[in-house]
């Protein structure tokens, strides 16, 4: 974690995002480098959601410019971001409440299956092959979250913390190259938080795969993030390190109050 | 008392009596009402995908299928040789489902169902005054002979007596079944099947992992109007092709309640139940209440199933947390 000789994976430049005449994020720049956690925090309302909606497709700012992957992104929809290898966790869990375990996970694979759908209906030879060779990945993902135990329940009968990790899962599935976590940790008690924070590292270590998160629980940030963006009303407060950021005054205000 | 006695035995010992005196006549009503039951299945079955695919109940499916006969004899009016015919329907089923997600669907993405429900009810509308107003609204005849659907029937003696059956209600039953045998598959194996139950499921998530909603919506909204093309073409062929075939269209309400709004073989089965209850029914019960019970028959199994089984035989069950 933290190396100094990392490329930039994403470069978001100068955003404005303005619902009618509100505005919810302006002029915000900021990169991602290749490999690391990237944190975004700040207090309720201040544009994280967002920032995290307009990098995978579902807002699109009016102005100001995406780069992936050293090119700049056209207007795209989601869907055809996450086939560039974005993925994405949702605030309010969002998952396939009727399906299992295993079938929402499925989910994630959807984007690399391409046998012809004749092969798949009468499940011939190639089909069945990448039918197969897909669900072995899924496996090693459930097995690699631990949860191995639930793979054949409906995602709808499932607690809280579980269903949340069953959306990692679901997201990991699809090979991210930069994975976005929106409140990973939310409504956690303890013991699930440090559990979700392992796994987070985990997945950022074994898999190599980039992340950045929105959490609010500052204790958890300040463990995982290699660098830190905060917001404020819309505006770019700080950029920087854990420790860099911590010791802004600015953010001290936003976060404390300002003594009049 | 006598009266009471002589009710009893109207409802509880002289129909069987009647079964197993005549079983020829028993037998053709089974054979009758597994004709229909397959096609109420099919009907059930276009209202099953849309609402699998995007949680919509789909007001407009009935409709559909009065478009897909009422076009198929116009275009064969017009000159069009009949299997032509079939493949211009087919093509303005394809234009029919991209306009429908191109100017409805794409702008109700992330709505409330019921929105989405209050759509289709406007789209109905919508088609029926177009489809009076391009192809007018006199009844008639379904093409089947030019289509090459066979005539004529066989007749099977059997127990003493003998059994007809219709060529025509014999290919309806054959490329019904096959037809729910292929969409069954379709949509329980293939990966379009899975993006489907995902797009029904959640947008946002279905978006989120690479699925395209407007792909998806087009496919089900295509393969909703196949389905009632072939309903179109053998109820058409059973009755007249009218803005009337739209009751029938409606009779699978009920197949969907017994069914369960969400199970293609609920569908099938949910049809069978319907399509043989009500043809023995009318034929052994009908006298005693006076004729005309297969317009309700179906309904009141409804109401029944909403009572003690609202989910159907085979509906998901409904899950939510507190």
């Amino acid at each position: 974690m933290g190396n100094t000789d990392q490329n930039v994976m994403m470069e978001v430049k100068n955003i404005n995002l303005r619902f009618g005449g509100v505005i919810a994020i302006q002029d915000v720049s900021f990169d991602i480098l290749e490999g690391e956690i990237r944190a975004i925090i700040g207090p309720n309302g201040a544009g994280k959601s967002s920032m995290l909606n307009v990098i995978n497709g579902f807002y699109h700012p009016q102005e100001g410019e995406i780069w992936y992957r050293g090119e700049k992104r056209p207007s795209m929809e989601p869907y055809e971001i996450a086939k560039t290898g974005i993925a994405r966790t949702f605030q309010n869990i969002a998952l396939f409440k009727g399906m299992t375990t295993i079938e929402n996970v499925m989910t994630g694979r959807q984007l690399k299956m391409n046998k012809n759908f004749f092969w798949q209906m009468i499940r011939y030879g190639p089909a069945i092959e990448e039918e197969v060779e897909h669900r072995r990945r899924c496996e090693e993902i459930i097995d690699f979250l631990e949860i191995n135990h639930i793979r054949k329940t409906p995602v709808g009968a499932l607690p809280y913390g579980l269903q949340k990790r069953v959306e990692l899962a679901r997201a990991l599935a699809m090979d991210p190259t930069l994975l976005l976590l929106d409140e990973p940790m939310a409504g956690m008690n303890v013991e699930e938080k440090q559990d979700m924070s392992r796994f987070i590292v985990d997945v950022n270590e074994e898999f190599g795969t980039t992340i950045a998160l929105i959490e609010h629980d500052m204790a958890v940030v300040m463990d995982l993030a290699d660098r830190v963006v905060v917001l404020d009303y819309g505006k770019l407060l700080a950029d920087g390190t854990p420790n860099e950021v911590q010791k802004n005054q600015a953010v001290i205000d936003a976060y404390l109050g300002v003594p009049h | 008392m006598e009266a009471l006695i002589e009710i009893l035995y109207l409802i509880f010992v002289s129909p069987f009596a009647e079964m197993v005196a005549y079983p020829d006549l028993f037998f053709q009503g089974i054979w009758d009402g597994f004709v229909s039951g397959t096609l109420y299945g099919l009907i059930a079955l276009g209202f099953v995908l849309i609402f699998k695919a995007s949680g919509v109940f789909n007001f407009s499916q009935p409709i559909l299928v009065v478009l897909a006969a009422l076009s198929l004899v116009s275009f064969y009016k017009m000159g069009i040789p009949a299997w032509i015919s079939v493949i211009l329907v087919l093509v303005m089923f394809y234009v029919l489902a991209f306009l429908i997600e191109r100017l409805i669907l794409r702008k109700l993405v992330n709505q409330d169902g019921n929105i989405l429900f209050m759509s289709t009810i406007g789209l109905t509308f919508l088609i029926i005054g177009s489809a009076q107003w391009i192809f007018g609204g006199r009844p008639s005849a379904m093409i089947t002979d030019e289509l090459g659907l066979p005539n004529g029937s066989l007749e099977w003696p059997m127990f003493g007596g003998g059994v007809y059956f219709e060529m025509i209600d014999i290919s309806a039953a054959v490329i019904a079944s096959i037809m729910i045998v292929i969409l069954a598959l379709f949509f329980s194996k293939t990966k379009i099947g899975r993006g489907l139950r995902a797009v029904a499921d959640d947008h946002q998530a279905a978006l989120s992992v690479g699925i395209s909603l407007n792909q998806i919506w087009v496919i089900v909204w295509f393969v909703a109007g196949v389905v009632a093309l072939v309903t179109g073409i053998f109820w058409g062929a059973r009755s007249d092709v009218s803005f009337a075939l739209q009751i029938i269209g409606f009779k699978a309400l009920p197949v969907l309640i017994i069914g369960g709004f969400t199970s293609v073989p609920g569908a099938i089965i949910g049809g069978l139940i319907i399509g043989l209850g009500e043809k023995v029914f009318e034929i052994y019960w009908g006298p005693l209440l006076g004729s005309g019970v297969e317009g309700w028959f179906a309904y009141i199994i409804a109401l029944i199933f909403l009572l003690f089984r609202p989910q159907g035989l085979f509906g998901d069950k409904i899950i939510e947390r507190v």
